[in-house]
């Protein structure tokens, strides 16, 4: 009999050592004389337990993890393939296990549940229903089902996806050498996030179908991924995924017979953040520096090579299925306020179960961090939460327990973004995470404002200057240093034309507000002596 | 130093890639793409050889190779090791391992080990943040890297039982 075994295939699983896991036992089953058929799932997103390994079985998948090359044998000789509950890493029935079965899972609904390459298992797995009911509807219908999901942007900004679309959709092409384009954003350089990659590597077809969809929409026939090239796996599962999708009639000019035409390729950045940033991503499809554009006009109504196009993040387009499957209504039921369905939450940096957490908007902080995260990864007590990437506010604990939602975290001059959450333990220096912000600025900006360009890097400056001064005693300048930076922060929000100048004080000033105690005073020996060295050279 | 032959196929290899990929809409990324995957760098005869292809000129060719992070104009080691240096990373000691993996290779960023086996850069983020701190070498990101894992895994790959990519 042949047991069928799961075991993923995404770069966290990769990285904590699947592909030797999946070797091992594919030599030691065979020595035992027992016959295993190995899929390569993508994760589910409980990183902290991978690679986790499944077994198929008549009473569902059970699931083992986190298992290592050392841990096959054993499992092997305790009858792991007939899913018994003796080894230590047993977790029993996979969909049982608490991290997984609190979650809501919409957009990740397959992540790890099938082989992300293949149709059959796809739509098995209520995969292409959006389609089959988007190619029967009218554009404008389309457009308006996505309005009244209430679903905004999820790479960040959150704007109405739904009226993005419908600029596009009204904006007029009269030749026949102008086109309207799909354009995703895959270039998820934000730290501590990880989602855009997950559903990219674990269900590529849900982004394909959602930009079919789009284009539908919209009346494009042309859609790029621009894809981080950071991102080697998820470029080859992503590549594989287009090429099947094109073989089963999905992608092509006669898309299931229905006449109608969307082509799609994958075109890969090349290390710069700034390319997520929608203007900067556009020059650099058109193989240009990524140089920010200033806006009006918008991408909608002039965007790649001077086109209307719909510039949408990876989580936005992989969500569009599901509202055109189960209905705008289904959708909106989930969320808050204006926040309306679910968001892939990233449990990150120093927390013991870190992984893919996808929530109806209105969950807290603090039930992320303690009911799913458990803590932090040292055992140590936590210091500050970073909530939506690099520009993204340090949250101390009495903000933890605001809702998740849009509105609730920019009352507060904080971000959710993209839904990452980076944990820090009391060993941070908040010193160094507000230097670091303005020196990621220096390093990333694309120097096209000289706020950001010159603001930046004057940043670091100002906070060695206060360290410096600080260690000699000379606490009368702090004020005047502090008014200094301070009123930098100012310049870089009012004088850059997009979010990397303009936001990157907002980690900054989150440290001067919530960690004043801390700032200038818990900079590390090391750090320290090497700040100090400079001054004197 | 590259022999008047040596360049010639050089060369020519970078005119081929340049006429399969110049007609794509936005060409110049994929053809800068395709002759880094094959050299493991730009040679500095491409310019002049995508400029012309391209109407553009060598300023604005070298322009975008300069702008962008993973394009080099020089030959790297035999491995890039890419260190990550985003806040989920540090959180979980980057900064540390940063230290560390330099000592070692008695290298900064941007530089190539004695041996020419390892170049040394940082990255920003490589998306496996649940499993900080990470590294990537070549295609592979490794997840919970330490100083000691390091050690050993810099030690495999100097006996090139590990090509890029490949696992032993």
């Amino acid at each position: 009999m042949t047991t069928t075994i799961y075991l993923p295939m995404d770069t966290t699983a990769l990285s904590m050592g699947a592909d030797d896991v999946v070797k091992a036992i594919e030599f030691q089953s065979s020595t035992n004389g027992q016959t295993v058929n190995i899929i390569r799932n993508g994760s589910r997103g409980m990183f902290y337990l991978e690679p986790l390994l499944e077994v198929e079985t008549e009473q569902g998948r059970v699931a083992y993890g986190p298992v290592s090359v050392d841990d096959v044998e054993s499992l092997l000789a305790q009858g792991m393939l007939t899913g018994e509950s003796s080894h230590p890493l047993y977790l029993g029935l996979t969909e049982n296990i608490p991290y997984l079965a609190k979650q809501q899972r919409l957009t990740f609904q397959r992540a790890g549940i099938i082989n992300p390459l293949c149709i059959e298992d796809y739509i098995k797995h209520q995969g292409f229903i959006g389609l089959t009911k988007a190619l029967a509807l009218t554009d404008q219908t389309i457009v308006d089902e996505i309005k009244t999901s209430g679903l905004r942007g999820r790479g960040g900004a959150a704007f109405p996806t739904g009226i993005k679309w419908q600029t596009v959709l009204d904006a007029k092409v009269t030749t026949p050498e102008q086109k309207k384009y799909i354009v995703c954003n895959a270039d998820e350089g934000d730290s501590g996030t990880f989602s855009d990659r997950l559903i990219m590597e674990a269900d590529p077809l849900s982004l394909i179908e959602g930009m079919i969809i789009s284009g539908l929409a919209v009346g494009a026939t042309q859609g790029y991924i621009y894809l981080r090239s950071e991102y080697p796996q998820a470029h080859k599962v992503l590549e594989q995924a287009i090429a099947s999708a094109y073989q089963a009639n999905y992608l092509g000019n006669n898309i299931q017979g229905s006449k109608r035409q969307f082509d799609l390729e994958v075109r890969l950045g090349a290390g710069a953040y700034i390319c997520g940033e929608e203007t900067s991503l556009l020059e650099s499809l058109e193989g240009k520096r990524g140089l920010v554009r200033a806006k009006p006009p918008l991408p909608a109504i002039e965007g790649l090579f001077g086109q209307p196009t719909v510039v949408n993040n990876v989580i936005s387009l992989a969500t569009v299925p599901i509202i055109l499957a189960k209905g705008a209504k289904y959708y909106q039921d989930y969320g808050v306020g204006r926040s309306r369905g679910t968001l892939p939450f990233q449990l990150a940096g120093n927390i013991k179960q870190g992984g893919l957490v996808e929530l109806a908007f209105g969950t807290t902080l603090a039930e992320l961090v303690n009911d799913f995260g458990a803590g932090t990864y040292t055992g140590e007590p936590m210091k500050a939460i970073q909530v939506g990437g690099p520009l993204g506010a340090y949250l101390p604990e009495q903000q933890w327990h605001l809702p998740l939602d849009y509105e609730a975290f920019s009352e507060v001059n904080a971000v959710l973004g993209h839904g990452g959450i980076v944990v820090f333990d009391d060993s941070v220096s908040m010193t160094e995470q507000a230097r670091f912000a303005m020196e990621f600025c220096a390093i990333e900006s694309c120097g096209k404002c000289t706020p950001c360009r010159i603001g930046s890097t004057r940043g670091v400056e100002v906070i060695d200057k206060m360290v410096i001064d600080n260690q000699h005693g000379q606490s009368t300048n702090q004020a005047a240093l502090n008014e200094l930076l301070v009123d930098l922060c100012d310049t870089m929000v009012d004088g850059s034309l997009c979010a990397m100048g303009s936001m990157t004080p907002i980690p900054v000033k989150s440290v001067l507000t919530h960690f004043s105690d801390d700032f200038i005073n818990d900079l590390p020996t090391d750090h320290l002596e090497k700040v100090m060295v400079k001054e004197q050279n | 130093m590259t022999t008047p032959l040596e360049s010639h196929v050089i060369e020519q290899t970078i005119s081929d890639i340049v006429d399969d990929k110049k007609d794509l809409p936005g060409a110049l990324l994929p053809i800068l793409h395709d002759i880094q995957h094959h050299f493991a760098y730009i040679p500095k005869s491409a310019l002049a050889i995508i400029g012309r292809s391209l109407k553009q000129t060598e300023a604005e060719i070298y322009g975008v190779i300069s702008f962008y992070a993973h394009f080099h104009l020089e030959q790297p080691g035999k491995h890039t090791i890419e260190i990550c240096r985003g806040e989920a990373c540090q959180s979980m000691g980057s900064t540390a391992l940063e230290k560390a993996v330099k000592k070692q290779l008695n290298v900064d960023f941007g530089q190539t080990t004695k041996d020419n086996n390892f170049t040394l850069e940082p990255v920003y983020c490589l998306g496996n943040c649940a499993c900080s701190p990470s590294i990537k070498v070549g295609d592979k990101t490794y997840g919970r890297m330490t100083s000691e894992k390091f050690a050993k895994l810099s030690e495999q790959l100097s006996l090139y039982k590990i090509s890029l990519g490949e696992e032993l």
